[in-house]
């Protein structure tokens, strides 16, 4: 028995530390720990709730938007403003468009360097490797000539002998299974997919002034002007830009990156035997399809228990509820109660070892993340989970494009509870969207059309139409899984701000009852070839896409008064 | 004069990128730094015969959201290769190697490379409970970044997380975090590039400012670069002609917003933030906040999330009334300070009930081992 270490884990946003116990070539236990904090929440407090989405949005630059998303809609739902249709349907083209960027960003630039073999593709035959693209895909660039180009760009980087963010990495590892060719037609995608994530995060530009961290959020609306006849608004070629930038991502994801996933897939199906996690899932649901609370959604909320895709259960935010055993926080009423976010306290309490350290003491508290729970269940969020509640709930696209996945990788519906379902799920995901994505664009020109023009419920602006005390909840789906923000609003100022964040759920420590977090579930039984290159524990770890700068809490104004004294 | 099998020059060409749109992007570039047109031969001789510096970027308090738009540079093919011609030896995000390996690779180069590498840091860094705030691989933040800074050449803090404090060090700083410059005190050639995030456009023009003078570029009394951060949002706006005019928003999506007026009345703050997002704009030039109706948030601005908060609160000065002086006056003001400013205009009242620290520090002291050339504070400063 011996115990690994990784930490920085790399290729994720922010700061995770996994502790794995391994005997015999497998993990038998695993600790997931967050190591950084913030307290943006207690930032919070006292503002103007309007400021709050900028605040927010902040707590993550990967998933830029999500959290400006949640917060407005928490801040909506306090005061009661009503956006106007044209911020639905822009706020749902914002939050597309970010899921599919999002996600080709992960799988080729986070992910893809645990299954694919750089120095390998060296060793590629170029015609080898045409043949194989031409045969998966009727992408352009597949010639002899153009692998023969990307090879010598690799040989010549190596040869400079300056690897750069390429060094000392897991080359030439056993579970590497690719052939050379596969290896070289997957760095190739990888430079492509940076070039096209560039111009295809324009989207947010137009919409949005600029990414990372879009300017055009408003609570009640969008500050972005709709108007066909001005320089200065969304017009006619705002739409024809939109137009041209969907049908590109489309074009990308279906033939690249889906053929691409596909391909790899095909020789990594023992990872649907690895990776399966706590297996139960929870949803909020994304994309209204049309106004007011209650409107359907293009993508359902509902729960999953237990793997049992026959039974989705409807979703109850009250069964929501934080723990932190195992979390360097204090409850006041103890810790080892479950609070629900608006009753949420998070007074943190650092009882870790003294940095620089070796080991964390995970019998104690070992995260700056809490446990959430949902009906007392750790719940695993995230594409896999949204995937498997919109095919439960017979969503019919959602069927199609699972079962033609399935089909074409030769496996039964039990492969997705994996690690390799992850990966699948999140294309799948990418591929639903990026076909959604030109309904919205449409709907906003039709609206242009009607002269349809208005953006933001103005009702509602000035504080002094606000009730004097209330409470609003904000829910979304990030790329990452289901994200929830509650807020208390008194006098016009934040009085308290929750945020329960995807990597939270996923991340999370174990609870008081000893439940492992789902990073920590899913980890158990993976296999390790070598300790000393723990290949395998990134593959599991990287298919939830964790980010960890979204997970961690807030202090509350008891702890400032700890802290004052401490520094004095 | 060059040399033709110079490693740029073949990068280049397998990237099917010609000399003359080299020579063009070479001239983009020297207009974004403001250089003479002269220059830019200078500037493409030596990207090309630059060797590979070795730059480590370091994320603490961060988001990822400067790393994100490092990964938006503008015209591709050829922005990526300057950013190639560095060896980017440690970058959490975007690095294979994980755990020790990845720790490894850091530790090499600040071995190999002392006094040669460039530092690039992402995020503040918390002095709390004793580091605990931050860790990575067992080290606090603050131990890492001293020892990385110490033996750096140069750092550039990026995005004002890491330039100031940012949202962590926001009130009341929970954490107490500090931009590099105060958890580093002794740092060496530290140039801000803040921004929330940073646009790339502007690491971009430093990057090659560096490689082409083996210098940095004159600084402002916050140590940003004068050719990113050298004029106020307001004076290149192109709604400034509204401004003037008294043509104001006076409701999101009225005939005002949608003609494209003066966001002065929602809250904008360009005239105390200094920034070139009128001329770079955002994501290859698409847009920027403004464009898409929105105020700007002066997000380069030192406690801009403490001073610039309420958002949507207007800036002191009531339009109608000799506004394009009195906004002139506010916006020369600004450079010592946006607190000077809110203070003599009497605004303390945007921070009643909130324990606000202290807003503004006053300009920091021109050092003769820093490479700035300081705008002097009668500069800009006027008779602060």
């Amino acid at each position: 028995m011996s115990r690994v270490v990784v930490d920085p884990v790399t290729r994720i946003e922010g700061h995770l530390r996994i502790e794995a116990e391994v005997d015999g070539g497998v993990v038998r236990d695993a600790w997931s720990s967050s190591t950084m904090f913030r307290g943006v929440e207690l930032i919070l407090k006292g503002r103007d709730p309007r400021d709050a989405w900028a605040f927010t949005q902040r707590i993550c630059g990967v998933c830029t938007t999500v959290h400006a998303i949640a917060s407005i809609r928490a801040v909506e739902d306090a005061i009661g403003a009503n956006p106007p249709p044209n911020a639905r349907i822009l706020r749902n083209l914002i939050i597309a468009a970010q899921c599919v960027q999002d996600h080709v960003i992960h799988f080729y630039h986070l992910h893809a360097l645990d299954w694919v073999d750089i120095v390998s593709a060296l060793s590629a035959d170029p015609a080898g490797t045409s043949r194989l693209a031409e045969s998966i895909s009727d992408w352009p660039l597949s010639s002899q000539s153009y692998f023969s180009g990307v090879k010598a760009r690799v040989q010549a980087f190596v040869e400079r002998g300056q690897l750069g963010p390429f060094a000392n990495a897991y080359w030439g590892h056993p579970a590497y299974k690719l052939p050379p060719e596969a290896n070289l037609m997957a760095v190739a995608h990888y430079l492509e997919a940076l070039d096209w994530q560039r111009d295809y995060i324009r989207i947010h530009a137009m919409l949005g002034g600029k990414n990372p961290h879009l300017q055009s959020f408003l609570v009640g609306g969008m500050a972005t002007p709709i108007d066909p006849d001005q320089q200065a608004s969304l017009n006619a070629g705002t739409i024809a830009e939109l137009q041209k930038l969907v049908a590109k991502g489309l074009d990308f994801v279906s033939r690249v990156y889906i053929p691409d996933l596909l391909a790899i897939a095909s020789f990594y199906k023992d990872w649907a035997g690895h990776g399966a996690g706590v297996g139960h899932y929870m949803v909020y649901g994304e994309y209204p399809e049309a106004d007011g609370p209650g409107a359907s959604l293009y993508l359902p909320s509902g729960i999953i228990r237990a793997r049992d895709l026959t039974t989705v259960e409807a979703l109850d935010p009250a069964k929501i509820t934080e723990q932190v055993t195992h979390s360097w926080y204090d409850y006041a009423g103890g810790n080892d109660a479950g609070l629900h976010p608006f009753e949420g306290e998070t007074s943190p309490n650092y009882t870790g070892p003294t940095p620089p350290y070796d080991w964390l003491n995970t019998d104690e508290k070992y995260s700056w993340l809490k446990s959430p729970r949902y009906d007392g269940l750790p719940m695993e969020v995230g594409p896999l989970s949204r995937m498997l509640v919109a095919y439960a709930s017979g969503h019919p696209r959602v069927r199609e494009l699972v079962t033609l996945v399935l089909t074409r990788l030769e496996v039964g519906p039990e492969a997705l509870f994996s690690t390799l379902g992850r990966v699948a799920a999140r294309g799948i995901e990418t591929l639903l969207l990026a076909e959604k994505i030109s309904d919205w664009v449409n709907a906003l020109a039709d609206n242009m059309g009607r002269r349809e023009l208005r953006i933001h419920d103005n009702s509602k602006w000035d504080p002094s139409t606000w009730p004097a005390e209330a409470a609003g909840a904000g829910f979304h789906e990030a790329p990452r899984g289901a994200l929830g923000h509650w807020v208390h609003i008194g006098n016009g100022a934040i009085q308290n701000y929750q945020c329960i964040v995807p990597s939270t759920w996923n991340a999370g420590p174990r609870d008081a009852a000893g439940q492992r977090g789902p990073y920590e579930a899913a980890l158990l039984d993976t296999p390790v070839a070598n300790e000393e290159q723990p290949l395998e524990i990134l593959r599991t770890v990287h298919s939830f896409d964790p980010c960890m700068a979204c997970g961690v809490h807030v202090v509350d104004s008891a702890h400032r008064e700890i802290a004052r004294v401490r520094a004095s | 004069m060059h040399d033709p099998e110079s490693w740029f020059r073949r990068e280049l060409e397998r990237r099917g990128v010609s000399r003359r749109e080299f020579i063009e992007f070479c001239g983009a570039l020297t207009a974004t730094l403001a250089l003479p047109r002269a220059v830019e031969a200078q500037v493409a001789m030596a990207i090309e015969s630059a060797q590979k510096p070795v730059l480590v970027w370091l994320e603490f308090q961060d988001c990822a959201g400067n790393t994100e738009s490092l990964l938006r540079a503008s015209r591709p093919t050829v922005g990526d290769i300057v950013l190639d011609t560095l060896s980017v030896d440690y970058h959490e995000t975007i690095m294979a190697a994980a755990g020790h390996q990845a720790e490894a690779n850091l530790a090499m180069a600040v071995a190999q490379k002392s006094g040669e590498y460039i530092a690039v840091i992402e995020g503040s860094i918390p002095t709390g409970a004793n580091g605990a705030y931050c860790t990575i691989g067992g080290r606090s933040a603050l131990d890492i970044a001293q020892t990385v800074c110490a033996g750096a050449a140069a750092t550039i803090a990026i995005g004002t997380c890491a330039a100031f404090g940012g949202l962590p060090a926001a009130s009341p700083n929970p954490t107490s975090a500090l931009g590099v410059s105060d958890a580093v005190p002794d740092v060496k050639n530290l140039i801000n590039l803040p921004a929330c995030p940073v646009n790339v456009e502007n690491l971009t023009a430093l990057v090659v400012y560096y490689l082409t003078f083996k210098a940095f570029p004159p600084l402002d009394a916050y140590r940003r670069p004068l050719f990113a951060y050298g004029k106020a949002i307001h004076d290149n706006c192109e709604r400034r002609a509204h401004f003037d005019a008294g043509q104001y928003v006076e409701a999101w999506g009225d005939e005002g917003h949608r003609t494209g007026y003066c966001l002065y009345k929602m809250g904008c703050k360009g005239p105390v933030s200094y920034q070139n997002c009128p001329n770079v704009r955002w994501n290859s030039g698409t847009n920027w906040p403004i464009g898409c109706g929105h105020p700007c948030i002066g997000c380069a601005e030192p406690n801009f999330w403490d001073t610039m908060t309420p958002f949507y609160q207007h800036l002191p000065g009531i339009p109608g009334f000799n506004i394009a002086n009195q906004v002139d006056r506010v916006g020369l003001w600004a450079t010592a300070g946006v607190a000077v400013a809110f203070g003599a205009h009497g605004v303390a009242k945007f921070f009643q009930g909130r324990n606000v620290p202290a807003l503004a520090k006053p300009s920091p002291p021109p050092r003769e081992d820093r490479p700035a050339a300081m705008p002097s504070s009668d500069e800009k400063g006027g008779s602060q």
